[in-house]
C-alpha cells in the first residue's frame, strides 16, 4: 500500500494569517457523520466560505495553491483526521505554520502532507511571499524552502521524511520491519505485566445484548 | 539507572523497537473505538486484507452521534444512524466487543473506559479522540490518535511514536469552596496558553492533586489537550486502586494483588528531572469562565470582557475583534452580566457522578430562570443509574432541566443537541471553538456548579452566592 509521494512542490502559498485555527474550523463537526475519506474538500472551512468576501482558498491564484501558510497552533483541538483529508482533497500538500496541534501534525504524515514549522524572520519572509502570490518551492530531499533568491532550511524527522518521499504506508512498514519484535514483546508482556493481558473470557462480564432497535 | 519520570517509566516498558532519537515503536495495550474516527480505519485494514491483531484489546461504543433522547426507534438523523450501524457491523465482523446504546454499559468512551476497568495504571491506551488524555488520571500513557493510526493499532497493536518532553505541574494549596478542578484547569490554560503544553506529557502532582477524587483527576487530565498536551497523567495511589477494585475488566485475585504492588510503585523518581516544571497555587482561586473561542480565553468570574484596544499586536487585535464579534460581546461587559439561553451539564469533562452531584446541590429546591433551556446528560448509563438511585434526576427535573440518556450530546455539534446561530450556552464541556456546539453557537465553559448557577440566574454568575 502506498500514498502519493512527495518530493518537490512548486506553488503559490495561500496566506491564512490567523492563530489557533482549530480542527472544528477546518472541518466542522457535523460533517464528521460522513463515512468517507475522499471528496471532503468541499466541507473544509465550511463556515468561513460562502460569505461576502471569498475565502482565501477560493480566490485566484490561491485556489490552485498546494501550500498553506498560517499562524500558531494550526490544527489544534479535535483529533479528526478529516481536517487533513479535506485539506489534501483541496490540493494542499504542505502546511507552513508557526506551530501545530500535535495530532494534526502527525496526521499530516499519514496522508502525504508535509507540515513545516518556521518562526521569526524566516516565517515572516514566507508570509510576505505568500501574500505577494510568489511561487514557493518546497524541496523535500534537501529540506529547503526556496522563494526568489532566498533559501530556508526546515527540520524534519528522518523516518517521516523517508515515508513521505517514498509514499510508504505506515502499517506496511511496521508489519514488514517489526512483526517479530511485536510478537516477542507480547510474550514478554504476558510474563512481566500479565494483568495487562485481557483474556477474551473477561468480556463475559459485560453484557453485550443486541440493540433493542 | 538514572532517575526517571512516571511517563518515561511507562514509555520504557512499552518499547517494542527503539529507532533511536527518542523514536520507538510503542506497544498499545488498550484501544477504545468510537463511531467517528473508526469507519475509515476499519476500511483501511479491510482494503489491505488485514485482520485485527488482538480483538480483545479493543472496546467499541457509539457516543458522538447518538441522540440523548432515545425511544428505541431509528434516529431522526439518517447519517448518524448509518454511522452507528457501521460501528456495530465493523465490531461484529472483527470480533470486537461492542457496547450497545441500550445496554447498561453504554456511555462516552472516556467515561466507560475507567468504569469497566479497561483503563489501567501502567498501560498505554489510545483512542481516535483527542480527549483520550482523560485516562492518564489512572497513571497510564493515554493519548488521542488520528484515524490512520487507529488502523495501525488494529493491524499492528503498536504505533510509531516520538517520546514527549515532560512537564510537571504542581498544584498546591487545595481548593476553596465553590471552586473545582475545572476552574483549576481553565485557569492553567489561560496562564500557559493553548500552545503551552505542545510537545509535553504533563504530570500533575502536588497537594491539590492528591486531594482530588478520581473523577476530578479525570477532568484535569481530560483538558490537558486544551493546553496542547496529548498526555496528562497522575501517579496512581490508594484512590486509584479503590476506584478500580472489582471493575469488570480489572484483574482479579492474585493477578490483582500483583498489579496493585506494581501500580503503587509507579511514580516519578524523587530526583527525576522534568524538562519543564511549574507550580500553581490553587488555594485562592475563584471560579473561572471562558469568554472567547479558545479555552485560553478564560477569566475569573469577577472579570470583564477584554478590550481589543488594549492589544498592541495588529494581528492579535484583529483576531480579538473577530472573536468578540462571533461571541456577540462588548468590551468591558462584566462576565456576570452575560445572559445565556442554554445550559449544558455533561460531556467527558464533567458528565461523571461527582459533577452531577455538585450541580444538583446548587439546584436543589430551586428553579431555572424562565426561558432557559437546560439539559443534564450523564456521561454513561452507569452514571445515570447511580444518579437516579440518589434521586438526582428528580432534582434536575424539578429545577427545570431535561434529564437525558448518555452521550456526547451538546459537547459536539454532530447529534440532535446543538446550539442554533447566536444562541449562548453555559457549558461544562471542554471546547468553546467557533461552531463547536452548532453553527454560530456561543459557548462559555465553566464548572458544573457554575453552569447550574447560570441556569438559576439566567446569566453567568458566581456560584459562591448559591452555596
Ligand atoms: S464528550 Fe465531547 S470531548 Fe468528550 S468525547 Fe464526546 S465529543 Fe469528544
Amino acid at each position: 500500500m502506498t500514498m502519493e509521494k512527495l518530493i518537490e512542490l512548486k506553488s503559490v502559498a495561500a496566506p491564512l494569517m490567523e492563530d489557533a485555527i482549530d480542527t472544528d474550523v477546518i472541518f466542522p463537526a457535523r460533517f464528521l457523520l460522513l463515512l468517507e475519506r475522499d471528496g471532503l474538500g468541499r466541507y473544509a472551512f465550511n463556515e468561513r466560505r460562502g460569505g461576502s468576501e471569498p475565502f482565501i482558498l477560493d480566490q485566484p491564484p490561491y485556489d490552485k495553491a498546494q501550500i498553506l501558510v498560517t499562524g500558531e497552533t494550526f490544527g489544534t483541538g479535535s483529533s479528526r483526521e478529516q481536517a487533513v483529508w479535506a485539506l489534501a482533497d483541496l490540493g494542499i500538500r504542505c502546511v507552513i505554520a508557526r506551530s501545530f496541534g500535535e495530532i494534526f501534525y502527525s496526521n499530516c504524515f499519514k496522508n502525504g502532507v508535509l507540515p513545516i514549522r518556521l518562526r521569526g524572520d524566516e516565517m515572516a519572509h514566507i508570509e510576505t511571499a505568500a501574500e505577494a502570490g510568489e511561487e514557493i518551492t518546497i524541496d523535500l530531499p534537501a529540506q529547503e524552502i526556496r522563494v526568489a533568491d532566498t533559501t530556508i532550511a526546515f527540520d524534519l524527522d528522518a523516518n517521516r521524511k523517508r515515508a513521505l518521499m517514498a509514499g510508504l504506508d505506515e502499517i506496511c512498514t511496521i508489519l514488514s520491519d517489526d512483526a517479530d519484535a511485536i510478537a516477542a514483546y507480547e510474550k514478554r508482556r504476558a510474563s512481566e505485566t500479565p494483568w495487562l493481558v485481557l483474556a477474551p473470557e473477561q468480556f463475559g462480564q459485560i453484557k453485550t445484548e443486541e440493540d433493542a432497535a | 539507572m538514572s532517575p526517571r519520570t512516571l511517563y518515561q517509566k511507562i514509555w520504557d516498558r512499552h518499547v517494542v523497537t527503539d529507532y533511536g532519537n527518542d523514536e520507538a515503536l510503542l506497544y498499545v495495550d488498550r484501544h477504545l473505538v468510537q463511531e467517528v474516527s473508526s469507519p475509515q480505519a476499519f476500511a483501511t485494514i479491510e482494503k489491505q486484507g488485514r485482520k485485527v491483531r488482538r480483538p480483545e484489546a479493543h472496546v467499541a461504543v457509539a457516543d458522538h452521534a447518538v441522540p440523548t433522547k432515545r425511544d428505541g426507534r431509528r434516529f431522526a438523523d439518517e447519517l448518524a444512524q448509518a454511522q452507528v450501524d457501521r460501528l456495530k457491523q465493523n465490531a461484529k465482523r472483527h470480533d470486537i466487543t461492542y457496547l450497545p446504546m441500550e445496554g447498561d454499559r453504554h456511555g462516552i468512551v472516556h467515561v466507560i473506559g475507567p468504569e469497566l476497568g479497561f483503563t489501567l495504571p501502567g498501560s498505554v491506551l489510545v483512542c481516535g479522540d483527542s480527549h483520550t488524555s482523560t485516562h492518564g488520571a489512572f497513571g497510564c500513557i493515554a493519548f488521542g490518535i488520528g484515524a490512520s493510526e487507529c488502523a495501525t493499532v488494529f493491524a499492528a497493536q503498536s504505533l510509531r511514536q516520538r517520546r514527549q518532553k515532560t512537564m510537571r505541574v504542581n498544584l498546591e494549596g487545595g481548593l476553596p469552596d465553590g471552586v473545582t478542578v475545572k476552574d483549576v484547569i481553565l485557569a492553567l490554560i489561560a496562564k500557559i496558553g493553548t500552545g503551552g503544553g505542545v510537545g509535553y506529557a504533563i504530570e500533575y502532582a502536588g497537594s491539590t492533586v492528591r486531594g482530588l477524587s478520581m473523577e476530578s483527576r479525570m477532568t484535569l487530565c481530560n483538558m490537558s489537550i486544551e493546553a496542547g498536551s496529548r498526555v496528562g497523567m497522575v501517579a496512581p495511589d490508594e484512590k486509584t486502586i479503590a476506584y478500580l477494585k472489582d471493575r469488570p475488566l480489572a484483574p482479579k485475585a492474585e493477578l490483582w494483588d500483583a498489579a496493585v504492588a506494581d501500580w503503587m510503585s509507579l511514580r516519578s523518581d524523587e530526583d527525576a528531572v522534568f524538562d519543564h516544571e511549574i507550580t500553581f497555587d490553587t488555594s485562592a482561586l475563584v471560579p473561572q469562565v471562558s469568554w472567547g473561542t479558545t479555552p485560553e480565553h478564560t477569566l475569573p468570574i469577577d472579570g470583564v470582557v477584554p478590550d481589543p484596544a488594549d492589544i498592541r499586536d495588529d494581528g492579535k487585535r484583529e483576531k480579538m475583534h473577530r472573536t468578540l464579534d462571533y461571541m456577540g460581546l462588548t468590551p468591558g461587559t462584566r462576565l456576570s452580566a452575560i445572559a445565556v439561553d442554554t445550559v449544558f451539564i455533561g460531556s467527558c469533562t464533567n458528565g461523571r457522578i461527582e459533577d452531577l452531584r455538585a450541580a444538583a446541590k446548587v439546584l436543589a429546591g430551586r428553579k431555572a430562570a424562565p426561558g432557559i433551556r437546560a439539559i443534564a446528560v450523564p456521561g454513561s448509563a452507569t452514571v445515570k443509574a447511580i444518579a437516579e438511585a440518589e434521586g438526582l434526576d428528580r432534582v434536575f427535573r424539578e429545577a427545570g432541566f431535561e434529564w437525558r440518556d448518555a452521550g456526547c450530546s451538546m459537547c459536539v455539534g454532530m447529534n440532535d443537541d446543538r446550539l442554533s446561530k447566536g444562541e449562548r450556552s453555559a457549558s461544562t464541556s471542554n471546547r468553546n471553538f467557533e461552531g463547536r456546539q452548532g453553527i454560530g453557537g456561543r459557548t462559555h465553559l465553566m464548572s458544573p456548579q457554575m453552569a447550574a448557577a447560570a441556569a438559576l440566574a439566567g446569566h453567568i454568575t458566581d456560584v459562591r452566592k448559591y452555596l
